[in-house]
């Protein structure tokens, strides 16, 4: 065992980590970052299409419109304060991103270009606004890239390929985290006055998913797993448009620059489900409305997918026909969508330029996480008790800014946002905050569990307990859901659970990059993940955002304008048959609609 | 169809028997239009769980799956069985990339890239006061295009370790890192374009490349990277950036 001593460790190095890390370093805390992957190879890279703020560069904007369109867009069940602060935190957040030199694309005055993303309005949902600032359609890979670069300028100390396996408690507060080398398999600990996780999603627990291999929640397992709770874990995000069979993501971008989606008899379908603003509506509506035609028999030759339309001919006919003077043709397509345009050829053989692409809705973003008050500190309650050294940001957390369903660009805005808040709130806690020392043997437990799955001698493969339970997920907690399924899901959970505690086996039993062991170990974590998913599901008898029941189809603002906290009962953090809680008693903030009541919760329509 | 990887191994926990060997897989039912590294999974998964590599995104962007398939470097993520596949068994050839130790099995020592990378000074330098309106400062879209090509780069390594002076030299920054140079030598905001322009005209910097133009079909972003390199070496004669990339000629973003 190993032991470093750091005043702030954050873990993970993607947009939120390392904005945090950036923050906290300039801010005069000693940082440490530790990852499990290096850092350029985060999942923020991936994000394609923009990030949002009120820039006001191409036409007028207001960040009160973007707080409007996070809290309508998020069924009204995103926390207002908190979305008013990303909205007005995020222009000058951009503004400093700029200024570390992210190549965003530009105006012809030299400014920030920005365009239409879905969900994105002026003047409380007039019409589509260009509020997404982007740099080409590789906006995630520039911040990732950006960030990191800065952070080596400031000698960010980082800790690469060291996968976080626990934290640490002494008492109620965080005072460090446990991680596996995996170079060497050692265990190291690292001692801090905060720990700051930015560990990103876990879109892994489904079949079908944008998320890389590396998203599994086992960073918020392992915070749940000490009693940290996880806040409204039923709203997971699935995003419309997946390349049918792999769920590779094609970014909205393509709508926003008019791409058109169809069912099998070229009707564009969204002219009925958001008549206003059709295909550029919210992914939860988007996503819906494929499922509904694919459930009517509309889907392409009948299957479950239809098609998206970006050829010039196809959209220029759209803008014709609603009046608009802007016109494209293949070249323009191929400067602003080049990504899409490699990714389909590359992994289905279609040319965007001359055939529609097919889709199908894709796991893609939690917006449930552990829970943070607006300055990215975690807590404990309903009631915001901060838990102390602990902080979260990213798609890991849950502030709440996305409510029951994330716009398109606010994930990027959230990690800048929120880890820079965290990173200087952090700064300031660790010039008088001392360090609390250590229990004895933090590693005794953690490193008992890792010889468990190690040496467990069953017939089982991970493998196969994994694509069990993307499966059960997949069909009965993704995009439509009844109480039946839902159940049905947790007694399979329950049931894979008993097998990974007592069936499975691994091969490799090297110390080495044993990529096989930390498999197993990320299972484990994605199966809590499931289960809190799971049982917050079937405890909302409404439907909103994303969370969309058969059984109980309409949103319910008398009963359901709360969060739910989920906590994993058991105080064994691997205990074979964990019980957990759900406590939805923290309300929603609506501080907003106190003083304009266009932002009171109303029926979303587009 | 069914197919057969033959795959570099290397346990390096195999006591006086760690040496690098070759071990064939067969694999059943394999669409031609699977991709390499979800067949390495199902090796993983379905075989042999001992087998090493790196991934993560799946979707060509992360940069951790580089391999030299058939003797050339890819991400396996990005390439189809149909388009790998020869001989009689269907075979495909996976090993580490060359270059830098091998750690174990496909899995290699990313330190010394690294390393070079950090070398270049590979950040946004500026050190003029912000504009005093607290906004961005400005930037035409055509000054923006002119470093365009070069912002792609995720670090995946493969010019680097495609590169034959690399392997004769490991002290040569590499194409990756003049890449990583050029994104910022080239940015009308950036200041530090001296600093990495004599970095780089050093010994071990942009001379030791022979323009044998591996790198630029090893990199799976399209980088014109002995382009880059070209651009840098020039810039380095000229003592000055301007005038150096011609804005008619900047590489298309679209790439066939
Ligand atoms: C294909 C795709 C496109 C997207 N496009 C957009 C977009 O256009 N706009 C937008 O706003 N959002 C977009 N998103 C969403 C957005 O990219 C993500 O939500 C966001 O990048 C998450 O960032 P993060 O910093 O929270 O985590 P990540 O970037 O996922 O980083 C997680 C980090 O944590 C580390 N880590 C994880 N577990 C551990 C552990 N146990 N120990 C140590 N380290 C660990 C990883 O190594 C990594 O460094 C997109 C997402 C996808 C998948
Ligand atoms: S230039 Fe291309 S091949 Fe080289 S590291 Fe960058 S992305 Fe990889
Ligand atoms: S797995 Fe990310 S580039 Fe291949």
């Amino acid at each position: 065992m190993i032991i470093h001593k750091h005043e702030v460790v954050i873990v993970g190095a993607g947009g939120a980590g390392l904005m945090a890390a950036l923050y906290a370093s300039r801010g005069g805390a000693d940082v440490a970052v530790v990852s499990k992957l290096y850092p350029t190879r985060s999942h923020t890279g991936a994000a394609l299409g923009g990030i949002g703020a009120a820039l006001g560069n191409l036409e007028e904007d207001k960040p009160l419109w973007h707080a409007f369109d996070t809290v309508k867009g998020g069924d009204y069940l995103a926390d207002q304060d908190a979305a008013l602060i990303l909205a007005e935190n995020a222009v000058d957040a951009i503004v400093e991103l700029e200024h570390m030199g992210l190549p965003f694309d530009r105006t012809p005055d030299g400014k920030i270009s920005q365009r239409r993303f879905g969900g994105h309005t002026s003047n409380f949902g007039e019409k589509p606004v260009r509020r997404a600032c982007h740099s080409a359609d590789r906006t995630g890979h520039m911040i990732l890239q950006t960030l990191y670069q800065q952070c080596i300028k400031n000698n960010v100390n980082f800790f690469d390929e060291f996968h976080v396996v626990d934290v640490i408690m002494n008492g109620d507060a965080c005072v460090g985290a446990v991680a596996l080398e995996l170079s060497t398999g050692e265990f190291h600990v690292f001692h801090a006055k905060a720990v700051f996780f930015a560990t990103g999603g876990w879109g892994r627990v489904w079949q079908i998913t944008s998320n890389a291999h590396s998203l599994t929640g086992d960073g918020a397992a392992v915070v749940f797993r000490r009693g940290i709770p996880m806040e409204d874990m039923e709203f997971y995000q699935f995003h419309p448009t997946g390349l049918y069979g792999l769920g590779v993501l094609l970014t909205e971008g393509i709508r926003g620059e008019g791409g058109i989606l169809l069912n099998r008899n070229g009707e564009r379908f969204m002219e009925k489900y958001a008549p206003k603003i059709k295909d550029l509506a919210s992914r939860d509506v988007v996503s819906r409305s494929i499922y509904l035609e694919v459930r009517d028999g509309n889907g392409i030759k009948g299957s479950n997918y239809v098609h998206l339309d970006i050829r010039p001919q196809t959209v220029n006919r759209y803008l014709a026909e609603a009046g608009e003077t802007r016109r494209i043709d293949d070249d323009y397509i191929r400067k602003n969508l080049a990504e899409t345009l490699d990714v389909c050829r590359t992994y289905i053989g279609v040319d965007p330029l001359t055939e529609p692409i097919p889709i199908q809705p894709t796991a893609h973003y939690s917006m449930g996480g552990i829970p943070t008050n607006i300055d990215a500190e975690a807590i404990w309650d309903a009631q915001g008790t901060v838990v102390r050294g602990l902080y979260a940001a990213g798609e890991v957390a849950c502030v709440s800014v996305h409510g029951a369903n994330r716009l398109g660009t606010n994930s990027l805005v959230d990690l800048v946002v929120f880890g820079r808040r965290g990173g200087m709130k952090m700064a300031e806690f660790v010039k008088t905050a001392e360090f609390l020392p250590l229990p004895n043997n933090p590693t005794a437990q953690i490193e008992a569990e890792f010889q468990r799955i190690r040496n467990a001698k069953g017939k089982t493969r991970i493998h196969e307990l994994r694509t069990r339970m993307q499966k059960v997920m997949m069909d009965h907690v993704s995009v439509f859901r009844t109480e039946s399924g839902m159940n049905q899901a947790i007694e399979e959970l329950k049931e894979l659970r008993h097998l990974y505690m007592t069936d499975t086996f691994i091969e490799d039993r090297g110390t080495k990059y044993n990529t096989d062991l930390m498999e197993a170990w990320e299972l484990g974590c994605m199966l809590d993940m499931a289960d809190s998913t799971a049982l917050s599901a079937v405890n909302r008898k409404e439907s909103r955002g994303a969370h969309s029941r058969e059984d109980y189809k309409d949103r319910d603002d008398v009963n359901w304008m709360v969060h739910t906290l989920a906590y994993r009962e058991t105080d064994d953090p691997y205990a074979p048959t964990p019980t957990y809680r759900l406590d939805t008693t923290k309300k929603v903030d609506t501080s907003l609609a106190n003083e304009d009541e266009r932002f009171l919760p109303k029926e979303r329509t587009y | 169809m069914d197919i057969t990887f033959r795959i570099r191994r290397y346990n390096p926990e195999a006591g006086g028997k760690a040496k690098p060997y070759w071990q064939e897989f067969e694999l059943k039912d394999v669409e031609p239009t699977n991709r390499v590294l979800e067949m390495l999974h199902r090796v993983k998964w379905e075989q042999d769980g001992t087998l090493s590599f790196r991934r993560s995104c799946s979707s060509g962007i992360c940069g951790s799956d580089a391999m030299r398939i058939n003797g050339r470097n890819m991400l396996a993520c990005k390439v189809l069985v149909r388009d790998v596949v020869t001989g009689a068994k269907n075979t495909i050839q996976v090993e580490p990339i060359l270059g830098l130790p091998v750690l174990k099995d496909l899995i290699v020592d990313m330190e010394p890239f690294f390393a070079h990378y950090r070398e270049v000074m590979p950040y946004f330098i500026n050190n003029d006061p912000v504009p005093a309106n607290g906004r961005e400062r400005l930037q035409s879209q055509e000054d923006r295009d002119i470093f365009d090509d070069t912002t792609n780069c995720i670090l995946c390594a493969a010019c680097t370790t495609s590169c034959p002076s690399f392997w004769a030299n490991g002290k040569y920054v590499g194409p990756a890192a003049i890449v990583q140079a050029h994104r910022f030598i080239f940015d009308s905001r950036d200041q530090g374009w001296k600093d990495r322009l004599a970095v780089l005209s050093e010994p071990n910097g942009v001379w030791r490349c022979r323009t044998i133009y591996n790198c630029t079909p090893a990199c799976p972003r399209h980088i014109e990277v002995t382009r880059a390199i070209g651009e840098v070496k020039l810039a380095i004669q000229r003592g000055k950036r301007e005038g150096i990339i011609d804005p008619a000629t900047i590489p298309s973003k679209f790439h066939g």
